[in-house]
């Protein structure tokens, strides 16, 4: 999913932690897999964002690519 | 999947069968591809198409007897094509001489060859092109000597007969004149020929025939005696054309090089140590088996060329070329959206549906399309030997779930849908309140109990009102999800329960509004005697007042009445009864799905929607529809499409049936508990809470249509701001002031941005996805 990381976190702050997010590892998994990728997230409680630009793009992709095999 | 059922299936499309040309042709010329290329002016790329099928294409193009003219199905509309004519122009325009190469061959072989006519000749050509080395003996002074007798050279210009011997000289045939070969006396000798060859082919008419009689018998017809389909001889290693070039009806050029195409086949097999017989497909001339709708193409005359003489100049044969069809089948591919959309024809999505099936390991290329398919079975209905493709795809869905390959994301909306509508709080079965048995049970079906609930009770009080014995209510819903999922124990599961609840009410009769539930009914559940409403309609009469005169409409069967005329009779007796004025669209047998069936728009929305786009086009006027997914579904294209129960059950506090907007598939779910509990509650006074009011979320109709689409529930964007607001767990964008959350329900994470205005919130967007996304450990 590398392509679609944005470049720079998007303006959003967690209510929780008062923290602007940013942009690091965390884990995504699906159908037993689960492997390393970078993307916005809270750097106090871990709350990670997932944009609709990515949930519709390239995540779908690998959601599909993940059902296929 | 079975594969005996898949080689049947794909025997069955015959799309791929050669048209009539090719099939006509003894050398099987793609006369179809090489006339496109001609039309659209390519006459290099015709010449390369038709070269590559004639060894001799200057020679065929001038005096070819062109059996594939009477064969063309052109003919029947306007006149056949001029596919002589057109080749000459080709060869005029393009002639570059034969482009075939010799292969390399690490066991070439040396062949002998007595004899340089058509037949001989051919078959020297398609040997040399194999690699091997090929002496050619003719007793005249030139090759090719009786074309130049029979032949004028007007029509046959002895330039031509050149070109074309260049190109076998450019094999390396060696042709030698003036060499008469014969049987023990003269300088070539035929046993010498045969002990110093590893193969010898004879291809000479009947009178020199007999010179050979001492080594070669002969036949009654005083040709050399040899196998007609293998051309072998009794004597080894020796083979004898000559049996097709003269055959029926004088002589044909194009048949005495089919002769020697088939004798070089043979001794190419003879010198691989090869079967003479296994497999061959160079019988000649046959019937071609491709359907041609030939009625859908109007009528077009031959182009006449200006100088006959000449022939056809460029333009003109670029004309008569474009009169070419082109023939195909793809009578299914031209109905369905589907079929059309993966670029192909069934043939080979079969085989790639089957092959899809049979991979262990690696990626299934072909799941997004076998989901995609709506199951209406229009296909079956226009295809000539009756290829369904439901049948293939719903096989293949149930092999992916009994193998677990079905991708979770195609139908897991569509299963838990089907489970809420078979929840307690959303079925009921019961006698009339105050009876102990039904002579009927009417079934809505759960679409229109969900879409048109207050109506479900009119019909049933009607059917009541009507029906001696009493009319009890059935609300469930018939499985259909679970069948065209592919889920054989899902469907057995909820086919037992309603057979339970059948018998525990009486084993009544039963009537349903949704031919749909009909199919399943009568599929999985045949103890049951079913009808439609619509036949009981027409059976029972009409309420008073039902008056709505008007129209025209045009009229959509649900593709599930394919095959059920008295279904379709009723609904159009019951239309006129109305005073509507009805159009048909293409008629009952051709109608299309929905893409509600075969669960297509849960999988694969892009199809579905094409497939709507295509039918709400057919015709401008408002559509009559008389199946709730049906209407829901063009009334979210935008096409205005009235029920026909609206219609029958008039209510003049809605006046527009018709421009009804789809309720939606949050707004059938909850109406389907709803009517549920109000019947309870009013019909057997029984004490029914409504569910607690949730928060006040305001919904554009914009962001409702794209939730629509991304089959997301206001319940489940209800949930998540629940949430979030009760534990704080969200992002704001201090920009906007916006709030974003999630919440992962099973497989899914739902994704919400909202504003809060007043003491409730407005939704922006809402969208989700299915991988799991958490902090790194
Ligand atoms: S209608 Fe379709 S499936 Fe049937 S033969 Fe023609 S192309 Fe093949
Ligand atoms: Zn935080």
């Amino acid at each position: 999913m590398s392509e679609t990381i944005p470049a720079q976190a998007p303006n959003l702050v967690c209510t929780t932690c008062d923290r602007p997010l940013v942009i690091g590892p965390v884990r995504a998994s699906y159908l037993g897999q689960t492997f390393p990728v970078d993307l916005p997230h809270c750097p106090g409680c871990g709350f990670v964002y997932v944009s609709p630009d990515l949930a519709d793009g390239r995540m779908l992709k690998v959601e599909q690519a993940l059902e296929d095999k | 999947m079975d594969g005996d059922r898949v080689r049947h299936w794909e025997s069955l499309c015959v799309e791929e069968q050669p048209p009539a040309c090719a099939a006509a042709c003894p050398m099987h010329l793609d006369a179809r591809t090489m006339l496109e290329k001609t039309a659209a002016g390519d006459f290099a790329g015709a010449f390369a198409v038709f070269a590559r099928h004639i060894p001799f294409p200057a020679i065929v193009a001038h005096v070819c007897d062109h059996p594939c003219e009477p064969a063309c199905r052109r003919g029947e509309r306007g006149g056949a094509v001029a596919i002589g004519r057109i080749e000459r122009a080709i060869v005029e325009e393009a002639y570059v001489g034969s482009r075939r190469t010799v292969q390399k061959n690490r066991r070439a072989k040396r062949v002998a060859v007595v004899g340089a006519g058509l037949a001989g000749l051919s078959a020297a050509h398609d040997l040399a092109v194999r690699g091997h080395v090929v002496a050619v003996y003719e007793a005249d002074v030139r090759p090719l000597e009786r074309l130049h007798r029979d032949y004028p050279p007007e029509v046959l210009p002895p330039s031509a007969i050149e070109a074309d011997l260049g190109g076998l000289a450019r094999l390396g045939i060696e042709i030698h004149c003036r060499a008469r070969v014969g049987v023990g006396d003269g300088p070539i000798d035929l046993a010498l020929l045969i002990e110093t060859h590893d193969a010898v082919l004879v291809a000479l008419g009947p009178g020199p025939a007999a010179g050979f009689a001492a080594i070669l018998p002969l036949a009654d017809d005083g040709r050399i005696a040899a196998d007609p389909d293998t051309c072998a001889t009794g004597v080894a290693k020796v083979f004898s054309t000559g049996r097709l070039g003269d055959a029926v009806d004088g002589y044909s050029p194009i048949r005495a090089i089919h002769d020697g195409r088939r004798a070089g086949g043979s001794i190419e097999r003879f010198l691989q140590g090869a079967s003479l017989t296994a497999a061959r497909s160079d019988d000649g001339s046959a019937e071609s088996r491709l359907h041609v709708n030939v009625e859908a193409h109007p009528p077009v005359a031959p182009v006449v060329p200006a100088d006959p003489a000449r022939g056809y100049r460029r333009d003109e044969a670029m004309a008569e070329a474009a009169r070419c069809f082109p023939c195909h089948c793809l009578e299914c591919v031209k109905v369905c959206e589907w079929l059309g959309f993966w670029g192909s024809n069934p043939k080979r999505y079969v085989r790639e549906i089957y092959n899809n099936d049979c991979i262990v390991m690696g990626n299934r290329k072909s799941n997004r399309m076998i989901d995609g398919c709506t199951l209406c079975g229009l296909c079956g209905e226009v295809c000539p030997t009756g290829l369904d493709m439901s049948e293939v795809v719903l096989a293949a869905r149930r092999s992916m779930v009994a193998r677990g390959k079905m991708p979770p994301s195609h139908h897991e909306f569509a299963l838990l849908e089907m489970a809420a509508a078979r929840a307690p709080t959303a079925t009921l079965a019961r006698h009339r309140p105050g009876r102990t048995r039904s002579a009927t049970l009417f079934f809505p079906g759960c679409q229109l109990s969900g879409s048109l609930p207050g109506l479900v009770e009119r019909i049933w009080d009607h059917l009541d009102d009507r029906i001696a014995g009493g009319v009890g209510l059935w609300l469930d819903c018939c499985g259909a999800p679970a069948h065209w999922a592919g889920r054989e124990g899902m469907v057995e599961a909820a086919t037992a329960g309603l057979r339970t609840t059948w018998e525990n009410l009486g084993r009544p009769g039963v009537v349903t509004a949704c031919s749909s539930c009909r199919v399943m009914f009568e599929g999985f559940l045949p103890e049951i005697a079913i009808t439609s409403l619509w036949e009981c309609l027409a059976a029972v009469g009409l309420p008073a007042g039902s008056a709505a005169a008007g129209g025209p409409l045009a009229i959509h069967d649900p593709c599930t009445t394919r095959g059920r005329p008295e279904v379709q009779r009723a609904v159009r007796d019951l239309a006129g009864r109305l005073g509507l004025k009805l159009r048909e669209l293409g008629g009952p047998e051709l109608s299309t799905c929905c893409g509600f069936g075969g669960l297509s728009r849960f999988a694969d929305r892009e199809v579905a929607e094409r497939i709507v786009t295509r039918r709400v086009g057919e015709d401008p006027a408002d559509f009559l529809a008389y199946c709730a997914t049906c209407r829901d579904a063009f009334a979210r294209a935008g096409k205005r499409t009235a029920h026909l129960a609206e219609l029958i059950f008039s209510d003049p506090a809605r006046p527009d049936p018709a421009g009804r907007a789809d309720p939606g598939l949050s707004a059938r779910r909850r109406e389907r508990a709803a009517l549920v509990r109000r019947l309870k509650r009013e019909r057997w006074g029984e004490a029914m809470a409504e569910p607690e009011p949730t928060i006040e979320l305001e919904i554009s109709d914009e962001v409702r249509l794209d939730m629509e689409r991304r089959l997301i529930l206001v319940e489940d964007v209800v949930a998540v701001i629940t949430e979030a607001e009760a534990t704080g767990r969200r992002l704001v964008d201090p920009a906007t002031g916006r709030r974003i959350a999630s919440r992962r329900v099973g497989e899914v994470t739902f994704w919400v941005d909202y504003a809060v205005r007043g003491g409730g919130f407005v939704l922006a967007r809402a969208w989700s996805h299915r991988m799991n996304v958490e902090a790194a450990r």
